[in-house]
């Protein structure tokens, strides 16, 4: 072991801090990200927490992780294992040891390893005897003792002097990363600013564990080097987040006031959250009564000539399919984002998987189509909410946006733009008085109606769910109208081809392998091919975020490739949609589906073993 | 708002044929409603009726208002949505049985517990009748119907119990055949500023012709009707000698003149009276037993969603620092990289 107190310099580090769901990681990540992302690192995140708010203490099932990656630039994912792992309890060791890397560093609260939490964790022993475990420097420091002596002349009760030990093990990490205090330091000036003891106590802990780690002579410590980083303003953003300030930019730009129906569901809540919150910029946040109500109140807003938006994940979205339907056949602007999670029926609730794209392409009743995005990175989700909102009410129609648990809840610095960089949006609201409104009359040379609503005079009119008579929207059962109709509907999304950009190839654009993928695995399979090509291999890759229509060049770009291979996070649904519109090529493809994000060694291995068959 | 629109009720009539059977109640609604929208003081777009699925739903089309056909259960969602959007609006939810009783109770309740100012006219047939004849959850215990050859096995609901339990800020309850009436609580309902519902009795002639013959039958109908009207004593029948009393926590029909009952122990309708016992009671009155009520049983007042919703937000915007987007991306903890 490497006693010397030399500094260690290195590219990359994956930390992953996991406790029980009450001891606070999510806390302890995001400030351990948020103080890298200041220091000038590149950081990935991805919090892994139970579906149960309170799952019973000490158990497996109870755990709450946050893992990190940061580094001095390239950093697309939150890391397959982690250098550092830190458990703050036997379960956490037993849930998280298979995420440890050969070789690194597993920090452990050695109080908490008695005999009564080895039965709690499932251990019939003590799980530092069973497992093997030379490969780790395993640090072994009893940090709910020394929280209590750090904090033992302070006026605090026990629950609130135990709840800071997750700061003691942040000062720890700090110290072995070289990072500063100050940032968590005026977090919690900031968060209890009425609770100064409170302050005090967090503080105490976090330079307790800091200077525990410090005077520790076992430890290495490391120094990340600062990353060519491109020049600009950041910001940390979520996934989430970003996604309910894409659409809140759509509405700035388009002019309109935002209206977001929905219900709370994991993992989309958030997203409702922040538009509440953001009433404080006159949009309207409507918590239905049920996710059917979400997209049907905001069907109505639409009608009403508002920016009409929903959030929900899968189950929602199935719940709102007929209303979807409502919305293609009264061709009114409408953004249902779905963030994906592992199905079916409850599924996996708090688990990441691409479950839904077979669903939001075909899953409604009659031909129904509308158009269907995918945002690739937690920071993108601004862009592909903006630009979701941008076709719906350029084209109106209703888009689905495609995110997932991995995005919604990762996070990562993000150069965010102004509103000035940001395209136009041009909505089809009426401006010229015609003879006589008709509501399915075509904008000449486009399949796209024009938009009217009450309160405007000389509009009157009325749409809804029967079947419509082309151009004077009556109600119709006209047997050729219906099949008129139903070719307009279709050739409006295919015609949006047009506004897309072309698909993208990085790397050559012809040769054995073309490596696909589509939203949420772009971290990941970026990663795979960048090692895999310094590693001295050549290799195609594409990554699709405009799903329904695709961009129109794709026959183009797959023409030059022998194999196409297809990697999802599910039973291959993009695979089966690609071999549906262009049959003509050879796909394979690579799938998984235990509610987790591709690690970038399964990548390489499966991408290795096709070249070489 | 005044506009000095003079409208006439054809003015709300679109060109487009009314398909109901003939005979249906629904016509005669219609006309009541056109009639009551040609005299309230609202420029014609900024009427907006919507509707779910069922016979009466097809209403908007009917209409040369802005209208909005929905799907089944939903009229009351998109009928918020439309009004949350924009406050200024004169929405109107057209609704049935099945619709607003079954597939969208859910929304019915939530709309009313909001109390959202939404006009909302249930056309109660006790039936089915766009898929041709089964029971409906107001269908009386063990009608016969297409799903029930046997009798329904199952109690009906009462719409006015369903408002109250939601809290309710506005019961009104009409048949269709009365125009006057009709046009009156139509009017009622459109100032009340809160969700204010009115049932409608509307006999259905194909599938449940008759289900409203005891109430409208001429020999009978004013002993078997009572129109409530606020302040007004609870008198009722062809002689205005029957009234409505309280014995013990009962309501009781008592004949005025007849054991020294005068007409100041009869009981003054008070729909403003926050404590909804006594409509209760008045919205359960059955026949034999009792007239059916008839008029706005309950009226209080209360804030309305929409309204609170707006002034909320202009509020909290104008505290806000955030006044574009641009604010909002360089909000909090930015660093910047050079
Ligand atoms: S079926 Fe009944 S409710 Fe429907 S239109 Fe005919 S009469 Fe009216």
């Amino acid at each position: 072991m490497d006693n010397s107190k030399s500094v260690i310099e290195l590219e990359r580090v994956v930390i992953k801090f996991s406790g029980d769901s009450g001891d606070g990681m999510q806390l302890t990540g995001t400030q351990f990200s948020e103080t890298s992302a200041l220091m000038g690192n590149e950081v990935s995140t991805f919090p892994d927490y139970p579906a149960e708010i309170r799952a019973p203490q000490g158990t497996v099932g109870g755990v709450s992780g946050f893992q990190l990656n940061f580094g001095n630039m390239n950093i697309n994912t939150p890391g397959d294992y982690a250098d550092v792992l830190v458990a703050m309890n036997p379960a956490a060791l037993v849930a998280n040891l298979r995420w440890a890397k050969d070789g690194g560093t597993i920090i452990l609260d050695i109080d908490m390893f008695t005999e009564k939490n080895f039965e709690k964790a499932g251990c019939s022993e003590n799980p530092l005897v069973t497992n093997k475990l030379t490969n780790y420097q395993i640090i072994k420091v009893p940090i709910t003792s020394l929280t209590k002596e750090a904090l033992k002349d302070l006026d605090l009760d026990n629950k609130s002097v135990v709840r800071t030990k997750n700061m003691f093990a942040l000062g720890m990490v700090y110290w072995l990363f070289n990072r500063e205090l100050d940032y968590t330091e005026h977090f919690f000036e900031k968060k209890f600013k009425k609770v100064p003891l409170i302050v005090e106590a967090n503080k105490r802990v976090l330079s307790a564990g800091y200077n525990f780690a410090l005077n520790l002579q076992l430890i290495r410590s490391y120094r990340v080097v600062k990353g060519k980083i491109e020049k600009g303003r950041y910001r940390n953003i979520s996934g989430n987040v970003a996604t309910a300030w894409g659409l809140l930019a759509a509405a700035e730009k388009a002019g309109l006031q935002l209206f977001l129906g929905s219900y709370p569901i994991t993992p989309a809540t958030e997203i409702l959250q922040e538009i509440a919150a953001r009433k404080d910029m006159g949009a309207i946040s409507f918590q239905a009564e049920d996710e059917i109500a979400g997209i049907v109140t905001a069907i109505g807003a639409a009608f009403a000539g508002k920016f009409g938006c929903t959030s929900t994940s899968g189950p929602g979205l199935a719940l709102k399919s007929e209303a979807i339907g409502l919305a293609v056949i009264a061709e009114l602007p409408l953004v249902i984002v779905n963030v994906q999670r592992g199905g079916p029926s409850t599924g996996l609730p708090t688990k990441t998987e691409q479950a839904d794209l077979l669903q939001a392409l075909y899953g409604r009743n009659g031909e129904s189509p509308c158009v269907v995005i995918a945002s690739s990175t937690p920071s993108n989700c601004f862009k592909y909410a903006f630009e979701a909102g941008k076709i719906a009410l350029e084209n109106m129609t209703p888009v689905i946006l495609l995110t997932d648990g991995f995005l919604a809840n990762g996070s990562h610095p993000w150069k965010f733009p102004t509103m000035k960089d940001l395209p136009e949006i041009k909505t089809r609201i009426i401006t010229q008085q015609t003879e006589k409104y008709l509501p399915y009359q075509r904008i000449e040379g486009t399949t796209i109606r024009q938009w009217a609503f009450p309160g405007m005079k000389g509009y009157e009119h009325r749409i809804g769910g029967l079947e419509k008579m082309a151009v004077t929207g009556t109600v119709s059962y006209v047997p050729e109208n219906h099949e008129v109709m139903t070719y307009e509907r279709k050739r409006k999304i295919q015609e949006i081809a047009e506004q897309l950009p072309l698909q993208e190839i990085d790397g050559e654009t012809s040769g054995d392998i073309l490596i696909v993928g589509w939203g949420g695995t772009y971290g990941h399979l970026l990663t795979a091919v960048s090692e895999l090509r310094e590693a001295g291999q050549t290799l195609s890759y594409t990554h699709f975020n405009y799903i329904n229509p695709l961009p129109k060049n794709t026959a183009d770009v797959f023409q030059g490739f022998k194999r196409i291979i297809i990697f999802e996070i599910n039973d291959g649904q993009f695979y089966k949609y690609l071999r549906s519109e262009l049959p003509q090529f050879n796909y394979l493809r690579y799938n998984k589906i235990q509610g987790l994000p591709f690690t970038t060694s399964e990548i390489k291995e499966f991408i290795i073993k096709t070249k070489e068959e | 708002m005044s506009t000095n629109t003079q409208y006439t009720f054809k003015d709300f009539k679109s060109d487009q044929q009314v398909r109901w059977c003939p005979g249906c109640g629904d016509i005669a609604i219609m006309n009541a409603i056109q009639k009551a929208m040609a005299q309230l003081d609202i420029p014609i777009e900024n009427y907006a009726v919507v509707s779910g699925i069922g016979c009466s739903s097809r209403f908007p089309y009917y209409m040369s208002t802005y209208g909005f056909h929905g799907i089944h259960g939903r009229a009351g969602a998109l009928a918020s949505g439309v009004k949350c959007a924009n406050p200024n609006l004169s929405v109107w939810q057209i609704t049935g049985d099945g619709d607003a009783m079954a597939i969208g109770g859910n929304h019915f309740i939530h709309e009313i517990r909001r109390n959202i100012d939404l006009n909302v006219i249930l056309f109660n047939n006790q039936i089915y009748g766009l898929t041709k004849g089964q029971y409906s959850p107001t269908s009386l215990l063990g009608q016969v119907t297409k799903t029930s050859p046997y009798g329904t096995i199952e109690r009906p609901f009462e719409p006015g119990e369903l408002v109250i339990g939601s809290q309710g800020t506005f019961f009104a309850r009409s048949i269709d055949n009365n125009l006057n009436m009709n046009t009156e609580i139509c009017i009622e309902a459109e100032k009340h500023k809160g969700t204010a519902v009115v049932e409608i009795l509307q006999n259905c002639v194909i599938f449940n012709d008759g289900a409203y013959d005891y109430l409208t039958d001429k020999e009978h109908k004013e002993d078997r009707q009572i129109y409530l009207k606020d302040g007004e004593p609870m008198i009722f029948g062809k002689n205005k000698d029957k009234g409505l009393i309280l014995e013990g926590m009962n309501l009781k029909v008592v004949k005025i003149g007849e054991n020294g009952i005068t007409e100041k122990e009869i009981l003054v309708h008070n729909a403003k009276d926050p404590k909804p016992y006594l409509q209760l009671m008045l919205i359960n009155m059955k026949y034999p037993e009792f007239p059916v009520a008839f008029g706005v049983i309950r009226q209080v007042e209360a804030k309305n969603y929409d309204m609170v919703l707006h002034q909320q937000i202009a509020e909290v915007k104008q505290k806000s620092p955030l006044k574009s987007m641009d604010d909002l991306l360089a909000s909090g903890d930015t660093w910047v990289v050079e």
